[in-house]
């Protein structure tokens, strides 16, 4: 696991893909904290992460969209597969490769509330809870574009269906709302990452929220390890 | 050493591999020979544990594939047709990180320097595997399997796609590693498997067709009283005399390159050695001989002599069994 979190870490920096993904994060951040915070002369930074959250849908399937499809195109599995190493640990490397990247993005924009502290007196734990919410939601985005990359060979496919997903659960609150039937209005709403995530944006650090988004993740880790199973058998 | 017994792989409704069992000896180098989709990567797949069997076993050592992947995988280095290189790497970063990957546990820096001596990659360690020839990637993905110094080696196709100088390296190379290692490799030409095998499994339509040395099966299949001849002269006149020699089952003839010469293929009668008396014959009529070549088999034909169920009857040779040869 660690040989192939190892890798795929790197290659993020050896193509493109790291740099613009560094890039984009860290000018539209700071774009929006400029005009969330700064010019708005204001230390809550919600307001900053349901912004942020958006162009995030845009950036999450470019870190996921290679991670299993490239592999399987290029037939670089075949060394994984016939290595001595579970699928499990295949895919988990991968994983937190993507993680990883995702944590660094998220360490750099720890700037932002260090230049509130410097001018203000922000409420820490509310800032703590942002973090840790918008790190644990990411987590489950990526787990999502990592199974959706494992379904298919293509590229640009994995990622647009990624961010069709993503999407759609990011809209699901809308769309329940909308929805008359309860039962299936119900269902969607478990779906609902953005709603959980909303509890922590008024600084509660509740439980069954960070349970919800850690099996979240591993619902789908697990869904990705199968699809590669599958294949194997089929 | 290793042991399949009656693997069969379905997609679908068809069968790939269709019940094929055989064992390999401790230090044997098999060769899988067969025509392109005649289920060879296939087995090699499901022996390397990259795809499973529908049917059937696979025993390493005594290690079930399916119940023990781990210990089976450990003792095999596989090169599939396409060496699985990550394009984005240098040669020496790639091979740490296989090295990584298999958990080898051999002091890694003298390990990997040696696996590059091996294959003569030093001098390119620093260069991202994109930018290497087809037979420096080839030999990359030959240098991979050896990580970990595996004690089975299995190869898919080797040496296709490298040009003739190239294709003699990597067939050195294996032989040399055949000394010490098991080595499985699959071909569909004929004087390659010969050339580094001991052994050679025939595959068609996903059925093992023959098992058996390389001599023993041409042998058993070359038909000896058959002889191909270039002769100057006239056509006609040259007939006419051959037809005079006894024991003669049948004459056929075609155009050759050389001005004033044709080719004839001449099939004497079951145990007899027509050359002395087809020698005498036409020295005395001054017919010089310029070429005398047995008759070998290209691999289409052996499939055709293996899966035909008339093997006796005897084939007018025309032009187009030199493609398959080389």
């Amino acid at each position: 696991m660690k040989a192939i979190l190892k890798r795929e870490l790197k290659a993020y920096f050896t193509s493109p893909t790291g740099y613009i993904y560094l890039g984009f994060t860290l000018l539209l951040s700071g774009w929006f904290f400029a005009s969330a915070n700064l010019f708005a002369q204001s230390a809550d930074m919600a307001s900053f992460f349901s912004s942020v959250g958006i162009i995030f849908l845009f950036l999450v399937p470019m870190l996921t969209m290679r991670l299993i499809a490239e592999d399987k195109r290029n037939k670089t599995d075949q060394i994984l597969l016939t290595s001595p190493i579970k699928v499990s640990g295949i895919v988990f490397g991968k994983y937190f490769a993507a993680v990883s990247l995702y944590g660094i993005s998220l360490a750099i924009m720890l700037v932002y509330p260090a230049i509130l502290f410097l001018h203000g007196k922000p409420q820490l734990g509310t800032i703590i809870a942002l973090f840790l919410g918008f790190f644990l939601l990411g987590c489950a985005l990526l787990s999502i574009g990592l199974f959706i990359s494992a379904l298919t060979e293509s590229q640009i496919t994995s990622a647009i269906i990624s961010f069709a997903v993503m999407l759609f659960l990011w809209l699901s609150d809308w769309i329940v709302s909308t929805i008359g039937n309860p039962i299936v209005a119900k269902v969607l709403g478990w779906f609902s990452l953005l709603k959980r995530f909303e509890e922590f944006t008024l600084g509660v650090l509740n439980l069954s929220s960070i349970v919800y988004f850690i099996t979240f993740s591993a619902i789908f880790i697990f869904l990705t390890i199968q699809a590669i199973e599958k294949k194997r058998w089929s | 050493m290793i042991e399949i017994k009656s693997i069969t792989k379905k997609y679908g409704a068809k069968k790939a591999v269709d019940d094929i069992s055989f064992t390999v000896q401790k230090g044997e180098i098999i060769g899988l020979l067969g025509p392109n989709g005649a289920g060879k990567t296939t087995t090699m797949n499901i022996l390397t544990g990259y795809i499973s069997s529908s049917k059937g076993t696979v025993l390493v050592d005594g290690f079930d594939i399916l119940k023990n992947p781990e210990e089976v995988k450990k003792r095999i280095g596989y090169l599939p047709e396409n060496p699985p290189l990550y394009m984005d790497m240098t040669v020496i970063d790639y091979l740490s990180f296989v090295y990584e990957l298999k958990n080898v546990k051999l002091p890694k820096k003298e390990h990997l320097e040696e696996v590059m001596a091996m294959f003569k990659i030093g001098d390119v360690s620093h260069r991202l595997i994109k930018n290497l020839s087809k037979g420096y990637k080839q030999r990359v993905g030959l240098a991979q399997a050896l990580v970990g110094n595996p004690e089975i080696l299995i190869f898919d196709e080797p040496t296709v796609g490298l040009d003739p100088k190239q294709i003699n390296e990597i067939r050195s190379m294996i032989k040399k590693l055949g000394k010490e290692r098991t080595i499985i490799l699959s071909s569909h030409i004929l004087p390659e498997v010969s050339a580094i095998c001991e052994r050679v499994i025939i595959i068609s339509k996903g059925k093992i067709v023959a098992s058996d040395t390389i001599d023993n099966i041409t042998n058993s299949l070359t038909n000896s009283n058959t002889i191909t001849v270039r002769i100057e002269g006239i056509k006609d006149d040259v007939m006419k005399l051959l037809n005079t020699i006894p024991d003669i089952y049948s004459i056929s003839s075609k155009q050759c390159p050389e001005d004033g010469a044709n080719d004839y293929t001449i099939t004497s009668n079951e145990g007899i050695d027509i050359r002395k008396p087809l020698f005498f014959a036409l020295s005395e009529k001054k017919f010089p001989i310029l070429l005398l070549t047995n008759k070998s088999l290209s691999l289409e034909e052996v499939f055709l002599e293996l899966t035909s169920t008339q093997k006796n009857i005897i084939k007018e040779e025309t032009e187009d069994e030199s493609d398959i040869k080389a």
